[in-house]
């Protein structure tokens, strides 16, 4: 059994941290898009969060780089920092395949 | 090292920090709306100096600070200043103070593309802009190179902040660990260029000493030496007495040695007002009653004199001088003579002279009585001893402040080398030794030497009696 098949049941609750309407934070949520769609699709939901707009959100969430990913469900919590380009460490890191 | 030039035409606008000492040596602070990095080992006190900074910044200055730590949290930061008596928790409800602890932890983050450190910015500006801080630190924020992994992208995101602060026009301390070859690990200084202050911790047989020392401060004369600074309740202090000058202020007044026949001995009058003391002289030979006679005497006009005794506890200091008539304690009661005791050994050289010149700032006394010098000298090499001495003397004359030292020479030197050459500094020298009559052994004192006044060049014959120190004339009596 995969961990993908292990969470197929849940809903995941995805916030994307930007600041501003920057290439890569348009890249970030592109490419999050099509990794939501390919492997929970139907099952997702994202949360922009635009740092700019929201300043203090940056403190309380511990955010230091852009963009941010955060998976705030299924626990644990986990972080993922970059555009999301390099797809087979975004499986990774949201836990959507195993480490290799 | 490269020196910097002396004094510009134009002086550098500077943000005071209220630590003691460090405005002295900085020329007023550090240069204002600039980076400075302070670096140094761990437990050199980095964390200390910047947060004295941001406090007394926004407590003294009315400049309100953002602390940025990437180590501690808030809560810690909080407590390990509590017992300097400085309340972040209160400085941050009143919006004068703006903790924010700044995690990064690499088992956490996993980069799957390209970032930036915009959150960071964020977070920076969020900080300052909430309470309008005019002072920020960053606490170290080589804790970066930890957290990510591309290090190209980091020092350019480096770059960026410090430009960043430099246009918030902010205050800045930025603390670095000290490399191996470089001021800070991950050579901060490269982007740092207003001022580097290097602080260390030495331990040298046993004893701890910390300095201080500027490495560069650009545009600005600063103080290029070692300073010895302490860490105690009241915070961080820099002793920050510069090279011997000689242009104090001098007084033709005289004070009396508490002594009449040594008055005698010296004109007449005794010693000047604000002049150094040295009294040395083998063991047993009286020194520590010459100077509470002084001591005492001082007290006595209701002037105020500070007594440090590094080898009796006041008790017994007391005890002992009752013995021989001079009564310290109702001065004590009074509150005009202050006896504090400490073994030598408990702290570096430094440290002592720190202390004293802490005490001398807050009990203002008229006349100090070291005694004995010599067990400072036991603690430090000598070349530092002389240094050091040469600093308190150049301070306590400043002060116009009447210096006795008392000096314990071993019997096998010549009596007239001290081991310390302090001689050039000391205005009156006497010199105390065991004499040998016929079939007695007597103590004998002279005048080595007593600036500006005639003096005698007798030797008299130093009788300790019940009711204090006399001098007998030795003349008549058979060799």
């Amino acid at each position: 059994m995969t961990p993908a098949d292990a969470a197929s049941a849940e809903k995941w609750n995805l916030r994307l941290y930007t600041a501003g309407q920057s290439p890569k934070s348009l890249a970030a949520l592109a490419n999050l898009k099509r990794v939501c769609e390919e492997h929970l699709a139907g099952r997702y939901s994202i949360e922009v969060v635009d740092l700019l707009k929201n300043p203090r959100l940056a403190k309380d969430d511990q955010i230091v780089a852009i963009p941010t990913l955060v998976r705030k469900l299924p626990e644990p919590l986990r972080r993922l920092v970059g555009d999301l380009s390099d797809t087979e460490r975004t499986l990774v890191g949201l836990q959507l395949r195993p480490r290799q | 090292m490269k020196m910097e030039r002396p004094a510009q035409a134009r002086a550098l606008p500077k943000a005071p920090t209220g630590i003691e000492g460090l405005d002295e040596i900085t020329g007023g602070g550090l240069p204002k709306g600039r980076p400075t990095l302070v670096c140094g080992g761990p437990g050199c006190g980095k964390t200390l100096l910047a947060t004295e900074f941001l406090v007394r910044g926004a407590t003294q200055f009315g400049e309100p600070g953002a602390f940025i730590s990437f180590e501690e949290t808030g809560e810690e930061l909080a407590q390990n200043v509590r017992s300097l008596g400085f309340d972040l928790d209160a400085l941050v409800e009143d919006k004068k103070l703006a903790i924010d602890h700044v995690r990064v932890e690499r088992s956490e983050i996993e980069e799957t593309g390209e970032y930036d450190l915009e959150g960071l910015f964020v977070r920076l500006g969020f900080a300052i802009d909430s309470i309008g801080a005019k002072r920020i630190v960053l606490d170290t924020i080589e804790s970066l190179f930890g957290g990510f992994t591309n290090e190209a992208l980091l020092r350019s995101e480096l770059r960026r902040l410090f430009r960043f602060l430099k246009d918030k026009g902010v205050t800045a301390v930025i603390t670095g660990e000290r490399g191996e070859r470089s001021y800070t690990r991950q050579g901060l200084e490269e982007y740092v260029s207003d001022c580097v202050i290097l602080l260390d911790h030495r331990v040298n047989e046993q004893v701890s000493t910390r300095r201080i020392r500027i490495v560069k401060y650009r545009g600005t004369v600063h103080g290029t030496n070692e300073y010895p600074f302490l860490i105690d309740e009241a915070g961080f202090s820099v002793l920050p007495l510069s090279g011997l000058q000689l242009d104090h202020a001098v007084s033709n007044e005289r004070v009396s040695s508490g002594v009449p026949d040594l008055d005698e001995m010296l004109d007449g009058k005794g010693y000047y007002r604000g002049s150094s003391i040295l009294v040395s002289g083998t063991a047993g030979t009286g020194k520590t009653s010459l100077a509470a006679h002084f001591a005492h005497e001082t007290a006595r006009r209701g002037e105020r004199c500070l007594y440090l005794a590094f080898e009796e506890s006041p008790q017994q200091l007391i005890r002992n001088m009752q013995s021989i008539g001079v009564d310290l304690e109702p001065f004590v009661k009074k509150g005009v003579l202050k006896l504090h005791s400490s073994r030598p050994t408990l702290h570096g050289l430094e440290m002592h002279l720190v202390q004293i010149h802490k005490m001398v700032a807050q009990f203002e006394p008229a006349a100090i009585v070291i005694d004995p010098v010599s067990n400072f000298i036991d603690t430090s090499t000598a070349i530092e001893t002389q240094a050091m001495l040469l600093r308190m003397l150049d301070f306590l004359k400043g002060k116009r402040i009447t210096a006795l030292f008392t000096h314990l020479t071993s019997g096998a030197r010549p009596t007239e080398a001290t081991d310390v050459g302090v001689s050039s500094l000391i205005d009156t020298w006497l010199l105390m030794r065991g004499i040998e009559t016929g079939s007695e052994r007597t103590r004998g004192l002279y005048v080595l030497k007593s600036r500006g006044m005639p003096h005698s060049k007798e030797i008299r014959e130093f009788l300790i009696t019940p009711r204090g120190v006399q001098l007998k004339t030795m003349k008549g009596r058979k060799k």
